[in-house]
């Protein structure tokens, strides 16, 4: 496809001992929202981290923007333009909210415009911006989390799960401000085991087992189909 | 069904115990220094010992802060940083013997003239040791911390040996500059003009890093680093760029230190600082990994309890840092103010 932002030929990842990824192919088509989906432990996360290079992908190539990122070192994948908002949301506890998000904005100063629109979207954060992270919230955290991301424009986010364990209201939040991004044209590749966020979110899916990609189309078309969504992912719309 | 239990959530305020938690280890240092007046009844060897102590633990804390750091953002255990602090003794008071009409003038711009010239040689010797320390003896090592105990070991007996071939085996004993020799009198209490420099000194450095880490970019960097390298690099900066920098950084201090030291003693060996090592790992434990500020505390804390118990018990000073750190792991196992998480 000639207007993919990112693409993952044939990857591999192992951990250890462990053959984690075994020949992923994906492909994020560019301004759209791309879901990874899949049953836990199934290489998700892995390869969210190969992509920005946690894990080495050790055979396979994953191409970003046109360019060969396979082998270059996280920094610079990083400064390419990709947002990375990990699992465990990666927030620097003993700095406050200001600290993180200035860390964030990487090329200068934060942009005003900017960070009133992650405000807007994320109001704790203008509450508690002298406060330390670490006193945050588990839902106001991952509000951070995605604030980093979010506080400059980015080629690709790349979003670990993250309406993972967040009360309802919260998660509302989370996908309202996940909207905005959509809405303004960004290419997200998103991983999210909340299947009705999935579907609000989703523009096309990719569903994963045992390190392959066993599924990839519309996520409209999975999301109305059950019996395809229990023959992939062990699940029903009628449980969400 | 029941109805679920209405949400009256309810608001206690914290106890007195735990409002002051977080401020105890910044009230350790007063309180210690209250016991000692206590324990001495004596307000002028008790003013001399609290400045000979502050002064003490200021000289600690500058060659203690760089491996805290290096702890803290490198999860590296540098058993070799003694070497910074001896390289750094006998550059620092090589270039000042050869400035000993400087030294030897009744003039206080001159003599601190020439300490100056002595600091700039030491840090940057041991600044360019550092680099090239971390890059032949660090690097092949990271997240080893069994090769990393071995290699720098090793680091320091090599420097130390070197030492001994550039400067000689034997001690060379040396005079402070004019201006920094003899005490002032405050209040009934002789005081070593020194020692006030180097409380001065000390505060200047723990001042500099404070601003350093709290107002600039690259502190902001060092301090995330501390506590998630991997999410740091994920944002697009070169931690190992910045782990050489602090290595280099910590080197120089310990350099810094070195001369402090020795102007001190007015004494250096090529083993000082392997027998500085002991003190500079009770501060580093102490105050918690990556923590300059708890680095500061317990630095001010083993020079005062070192000073008060010399002149109390002379035979239980040699214990006395031990006991210290043992009553504070006790208090805390992560020491007072801990930045990283155990690895």
């Amino acid at each position: 496809m000639s207007d993919a932002i990112l693409t993952l030929d044939n990857v591999y990842t192992n951990i250890a001992q462990y053959h984690i990824l075994q020949g992923v192919d994906l492909v994020v088509p560019r301004g759209a929202v791309t879901m990874l989906l899949g049953r836990n432990g199934v290489g998700k996360t892995t390869t969210l981290r190969s992509i920005i290079g946690h894990w080495r992908a050790h055979q396979g190539c994953i191409l970003f923007d046109g360019e060969d990122i396979t082998k270059l070192p996280t920094p610079a994948i990083a400064r390419l333009g990709l947002g990375f908002v990990p699992e465990d949301m990666g927030i620097f506890a003993d700095l406050t909210v200001e600290e993180n998000m200035q860390l964030a904005a990487v090329s200068g100063p934060i942009n005003s415009a900017r960070l009133d629109w992650i405000f807007t979207a994320f109001p704790p954060l203008k509450t508690f911006w002298k406060s330390d992270a670490g006193t945050l919230s588990g839902g106001q955290k991952q509000m951070l989390s995605i604030a980093r991301a979010m506080v400059e424009e980015r080629k690709l986010y790349l979003i670990d799960e993250p309406t993972k364990g967040l009360a309802p209201a919260i998660i509302s939040t989370m996908a309202k401000a996940l909207k905005d991004l959509k809405q303004q044209g960004s290419s997200v590749l998103l991983v999210e085991q909340n299947f009705a966020v999935a579907k609000a979110l989703g523009d096309s899916a990719n569903v994963m087992d045992d390190g392959r990609m066993i599924w990839s189309g519309e996520m409209a078309e999975l999301g109305r189909d059950a019996a395809l969504q229990e023959r992939l992912m062990g699940l029903s719309m009628e449980a969400h | 069904m029941s109805a679920a239990p209405e949400h009256a959530p309810t608001m206690a305020q914290a106890t007195l115990a735990d409002r002051i938690g977080p401020y105890m280890p910044v009230l350790l240092v007063p309180l210690l220094a209250l016991a000692g007046f206590l324990a001495i009844m004596n307000p002028a060897s008790w003013l001399t010992l609290t400045v000979s102590g502050l002064a003490m633990g200021m000289m600690i804390f500058i060659m203690a802060s760089g491996l805290t750091l290096v702890f803290g953002l490198m999860d590296v255990i540098n058993f070799g940083h003694g070497a910074f602090v001896s390289v750094g003794a006998f550059v620092g008071i090589t270039v000042l013997m050869a400035l000993g009409q400087m030294t030897a003038a009744p003039s206080l711009l001159l003599n601190l003239g020439a300490v100056l010239l002595a600091v700039i040689g030491a840090i940057l010797a041991t600044g360019a040791m550092g680099w090239a320390f971390e890059k032949v003896i660090v690097a092949p090592v990271y997240g080893h911390h069994l090769k990393q105990i071995l290699v720098t070991m090793g680091g320091l007996i090599v420097v130390e040996q070197l030492i001994i071939v550039l400067w000689g085996p034997e001690e060379i004993y040396f005079n402070r500059p004019e201006a920094l020799k003899g005490a002032v009198t405050f209040a009934g209490a002789a005081i070593e003009k020194y020692r006030l420099v180097a409380v001065a000194v000390g505060l200047a450095v723990f001042a500099a890093m404070r601003w350093v880490l709290r107002r600039t970019k690259i502190g902001l960097i060092v301090r995330a680093g501390v506590e998630n390298g991997e999410m740091v690099e994920a944002l697009g900066y070169r931690l190992k760029l910045v782990f050489v920098g602090v290595f280099i950084a910590g080197s120089a201090l310990a350099g810094l230190g070195g001369v402090m030291w020795a102007l001190y003693q007015e004494v250096i060996t090529a083993h000082m600082g392997n027998h500085a090592m002991i003190l500079i790992f009770i501060v580093v434990i102490i105050g918690g990994l990556g923590s300059v500020e708890g680095c500061f505390i317990g630095a001010l804390l083993v020079g005062l309890l070192q000073n008060y118990i010399a002149f109390i018990e002379p035979k239980a000073a040699l214990i006395s840092n031990i006991a210290l750190m043992v009553t504070i792991l006790m208090w805390r196992p992560m020491g007072m103010i801990p930045v990283v998480k155990a690895k």
